[in-house]
């Protein structure tokens, strides 16, 4: 039987890569060669999965030097000359083998102030978003984004600039700042400005080229710069 | 002003800076170009620089576009390839484009008057 050499990360900062060596089967993911390797070769591989199919966004890994999603990557994508080198996620502290510590990610969501801002109670009405209105479009391009955390490896600002809130807490903002409903649109303008915030991005597009669900986190930053944009000009915002 | 703002307005500026040094440039280039086409010499040119408020005006708005442009790029790659960020770097990189825009302007009005 034909067999992949496959190179993984093993301990936290500091560690190495152990070789082992994985049976080649059709149609196999880069997360069936961990899975295998857990199960058949080293029980104590630490790697984080859930859904397995492109819904849940907890299997991203570093593969072969590019941030991925392992569920929905094909070996005979990815693997140059019967070879896999997998680490985990960059730009992100490493808990053990290929599991990525997530809390600063998740941590700068809320600081893009991420979270949804009512206008309503329970008593009004429900509200009325024309599916063909502009800002709904807007919003419909950003909305299907599964936290996997690619983008964010994958951005050079965020290794450059360890306080840059980086491509998927902004383009969350985004779909906050296109949503009519919404009640904190001037506070979440503010909470995403600066060096920090969308202003730091350079739309290198790294996120947009690898994001697995082929949205456009740099589309997103740049309606967040001209939104700022035209507050700083005094320009109303449109509704 | 807070500081997020602060950088808003720097983003900004460098910006707005960006688009004049883009026509600004492509003047300077066509008109050297066309200035020495004929073997004009230094002294000619001084000649109709001297003559003029229109050159030494567009000159000085260059030099000044230049130096807003430059200093601020310069502090983000100080930020982002040297982790230089805080107030040192910044005054230290205000100094920078202020002695830009200095040097840019003697040599402006060196060809004025």
């Amino acid at each position: 039987m034909e067999h992949l050499k496959v190179d993984v990360w093993r301990g936290g900062a500091e560690g190495a890569y152990q070789s082992f060596e994985v049976p080649r089967r059709a149609s196999q993911t880069v997360l069936d060669v961990v899975t295998h390797i857990q199960r058949f070769l080293d029980p104590t591989l630490a790697y984080r999965f859930a859904c397995r199919v492109g819904m849940c966004g907890s299997c991203a890994m570093t593969v072969n030097g590019t941030p991925r999603w392992t569920c929905r990557t094909h070996v005979d994508k990815v693997a140059r000359d019967g070879t896999l080198r997998l680490a985990p996620l960059a730009n992100m502290p490493i808990v053990r083998d290929l599991v990525a510590d997530m809390r600063e990610f998740f941590d700068k969501w809320a600081r893009a102030r991420g979270q949804f801002t009512p206008t309503r109670t329970r008593a009004d009405d429900f509200a009325k978003v024309d599916p063909r209105s502009a800002a709904r479009q807007e919003a419909d391009l950003a909305i299907e984004c599964i936290g996997c955390g690619v983008c964010y490896a994958a951005c050079d600002i965020v290794k450059w600039n360890p306080a840059y809130l980086g491509p998927a807490a902004l383009n969350r903002a985004w779909t906050l700042q296109t949503d009519v409903r919404d009640g904190a649109r001037a506070e979440r303008r503010r909470a995403v400005e600066g060096d920090a915030g969308c202003h730091a991005c350079h739309s290198l597009m790294s996120c947009t080229e690898l994001c697995p669900k082929a949205l456009s986190p740099t589309r997103s930053i740049a309606g967040l710069k001209r939104q700022s944009l035209r507050s700083l000009l005094g320009v109303k915002e449109k509704a | 002003m807070t500081t997020a703002r602060a950088e808003l307005v720097l983003w900004a500026a460098q910006r707005v800076t960006a688009v004049f040094l883009a026509g600004f440039v492509l003047v300077h280039l066509v008109t050297i170009v066309y200035a020495v086409r004929g073997g004009l010499t230094a002294a000619a040119i001084l000649a109709r620089t001297h003559a003029s408020i229109a050159w030494p005006a567009f000159y000085a708005l260059f030099v000044l576009a230049a130096a807003v442009h430059g200093a601020i790029g310069l502090r983000t790659i100080a930020a982002e390839w040297l982790g230089w960020r805080g107030r040192g770097a910044d005054l230290s990189i205000a100094a920078i484009g202020l002695a830009l825009a200095v040097l840019g302007l003697r040599a402006v009005a060196a060809v004025a008057a």
